[in-house]
């Protein structure tokens, strides 16, 4: 799960601004006063379960649903009070929306046709958007005759022939089968690369996410909890949720015993735990959070840790082999390794712990 | 290899066979009582009628078992190729106005909530359950020469003396709309509700505004239904002669009021299974470009 992703490419100005954004249905609050900036160029997703507000983020910027408060600025200009066809973004609707009375090169010529854009311009710019989706000689069919991978491809050539300045995607992959799924994930990062257009993507897949984002803003409740690059969502997880919601975690909950340097002590219900980290005092209550990748095994008791636990099972999951084990107070703390550790045994008693630099202390969040 | 697939195309075979035996009792049972039913009661009549209008009529308003046009010649007559004339007209004027009428309204019963839309279709259905001579009463009532459309007309001043309204084409017409309304409405309704908002948003999302939306998203998208509007509409109306006896007082005739008229009174039955036979033709035209366009529109509005 290792990967280098720090450039993000030709960032300059934010060419989205969300300030103090809200949105109710009702008495029901969607969005909570949300700050996003996105920059011009940048593949950012918005990342969460369904719920979250991240769709309806999504359909504020297109202008499908009014913000209840906030402002909204597109390249510096306020676009709150403006209509969705008046707006420089493009959509990519999760059920794709294509036109079923249209042909495919229809479809894609309807934006060009609305502004009155010459005949022949239109053709030309058609066949060559198709040709960078790979639908050329599809110009004819109808939506209906289309597999999902190709109406997808439809439904982004159809949304990107305008130029828009911002392409917004709504959990555009959903339907596609995993294989089909991972394929068009690349295609689209290349699409976005080479066109340097802006994507804001929403998506409740989190692999999904770290493949493709620049930036990732995982949401929760109508909160952004967590903005940055993929890697930095992964190993540095600055609250509960992305901690459990981004990858697997074990998440313990516990009380700060002793600071020392950047070495905390922490006692948890299972046991006590060590985790580097700093801006914590003692007795604060708080979280550490340990991928299973990092949780190392041993039959004797490890100095600064107290994690006694008894194996339970073996979970085999194709590329990695978890062994799962219970600790007293209930918890199930899950490690991984590449084969089946059959360093244990089921039943057998086993001291956890780990490198106190592996795992990552998160605030209790208020 | 080939004796292979032999071996397998007969295994098929006998399976169809199954099959076959398997589908064709249950299909024989649910449709065959349909079947005998449109048999004897539809086609059995229809063929009857065609058979009647060859004929001609005997001196005492009999009907003589000798073949002749002289029926279909008769309708080619100035008198009676007026009224077919003047029939269509109204016809295809009711549902115009029943679809200018019935379109916004239909549309905007579809885009309230699914309670909302429930207790609004009521509001159309009412008027349909009620008995349709105590609708058509009411309105001659409610136009009649000291009715209160008139006493209205005369309080405020815009006439003199009481405008003549009853037995003439207009509330003919008036009639006729309020008839047909429920038809127009529902298939138009149904059509809209399948509607999936999305196309609108995405046509909204690619720079169209509203009208340009309607024109090229909402309006193909709800062709069919606009279209089983038309046929449930134009068919009837052509045909019916309640509105035209009750509210044209016998001095409105349409194509309706003459068939009946033929049966009937002046007991020329040839000429009104003529007549019979046209409207036939004219909705048989209509459900084939129907069925035409419903193949062409066969998509899915979902």
């Amino acid at each position: 799960m290792f990967r280098e992703k720090n450039e993000v490419n030709s960032m300059g100005d934010a060419i989205v601004s969300l300030i103090e954004v809200e949105k109710r249905f009702g008495s029901n609050q969607v969005v909570k006063k949300m700050n996003l900036e996105i920059m011009e160029g940048e593949f950012l997703t918005l990342l969460g379960p369904s719920g979250c507000g991240k769709t309806t983020t999504l359909r504020m910027i297109a202008g499908f649903e009014d913000a209840s408060a906030g402002v909204i600025k597109v390249q510096g200009e306020r676009i709150e009070d403006k209509e969705p066809y008046q707006r420089d973004v493009n959509t990519v609707f999760q059920n794709y929306a294509l036109f079923p009375h249209m042909s495919v090169f229809d479809n894609v010529a309807y934006g060009l046709t609305i502004k009155k854009v010459p005949k022949e311009e239109i053709k030309k710019r058609v066949l060559e958007m198709l040709e960078l989706v790979q639908l050329k000689g599809y110009e004819k069919r109808k939506p209906d005759a289309l597999s999902g991978g190709q109406k997808q491809r439809v439904a982004i050539a159809r949304a990107l022939i305008n130029n828009p300045k911002v392409l917004l995607l709504d959990e555009p992959l959903g339907a596609l089968d995993l294989k089909l799924r991972k394929q068009m994930q690349l295609e689209l990062k290349r699409l976005q690369r080479k066109l340097g257009i802006t994507f804001v993507y929403v998506t409740h897949d989190q692999e999904e996410a770290l493949t493709m984002s620049d930036r990732i803003a995982v949401m929760n409740a109508g909160v952004i909890e967590q903005l940055a690059v993929p890697n930095e969502i992964y190993d540095r997880p600055k609250t509960k949720f992305v901690a459990g919601f981004i990858g697997e975690s074990n998440i313990f909950d516990g009380t700060v015993k002793a600071v020392d340097g950047d070495l905390i002590t922490v006692e948890t219900s299972a046991g006590t735990v060590q985790v580097k980290g700093s801006g914590f005092q003692e007795r604060e209550t708080m979280h550490v959070s340990v991928r299973p990748e990092y949780v190392e095994v041993s039959k004797e008791p490890i100095p600064g840790f107290d994690l006694k636990g008894t194996v339970k099972d073996f979970i085999y999951m194709g590329t990695v082999v978890k062994t799962a084990v219970d600790m007293k107070d209930g918890m199930e703390v899950r490690y991984s390794r590449f084969e089946q550790d059959y360093s244990v045994k089921e039943q057998e008693t086993v001291y956890l712990y780990w490198r106190p630099e592996k795992a990552v202390p998160i605030k209790q969040s208020r | 290899m080939s004796k292979k697939l032999d071996d397998n195309s007969d295994l098929k075979q006998i399976g169809k066979k199954r099959d076959v035996k398997r589908k064709t009792l249950p299909a024989l049972a649910m449709a065959g009582p349909v079947s005998l039913w449109m048999i004897l009661f539809v086609t059995i009549p229809m063929l009857f009628i065609i058979y009647i209008s060859f004929m001609s009529r005997g001196v005492f308003g009999d009907v003589v078992y000798k073949f002749s046009g002289e029926s279909y010649q008769t309708l080619m007559d100035a008198t009676y190729f007026k009224v077919i004339l003047k029939s269509l007209r109204v016809a295809v004027f009711t549902t115009v106005l029943c679809l200018l009428v019935g379109y916004p309204f239909a549309y905007y019963i579809a885009r309230k909530p699914k309670e909302t839309a429930a207790k609004l279709i009521m509001l159309i259905m009412i008027p349909f359950w009620t008995n349709s001579l105590m609708r058509l009463n009411s309105w001659l009532l409610v136009f009649q020469t000291n009715g209160p459309v008139n006493s209205f007309l005369q309080w405020t001043g815009m006439t003199d003396g009481p405008i003549t309204f009853v037995y003439t084409d207009g509330l003919v017409v008036l009639g006729m709309i309020t008839n047909m309304l429920p038809f127009a409405v529902l298939p138009m309704y149904s059509s809209i509700e399948k509607l999936n908002k999305s196309f609108l948003e995405a046509s909204a999302d690619l720079g169209a505004n509203g009208a340009t939306t309607f024109r090229k998203i909402t309006l193909p998208l709800t062709f069919p239904g606009i279209f089983s509007s038309i046929i449930l509409v134009f068919i009837p109306t052509l045909g019916i002669y309640t509105v035209s006896d009750m509210l044209g007082g016998g001095k409105v005739l349409y194509i309706g009021n003459i068939i009946k008229n033929q049966f009937g009174s002046i007991r020329n039955w040839p000429l009104g299974a003529a007549l019979s036979v046209l409207l036939i033709v004219i909705t048989m035209l209509l459900i084939f470009l129907y069925t035409r366009f419903a193949s062409i529109e066969d998509m899915e509005v979902v």
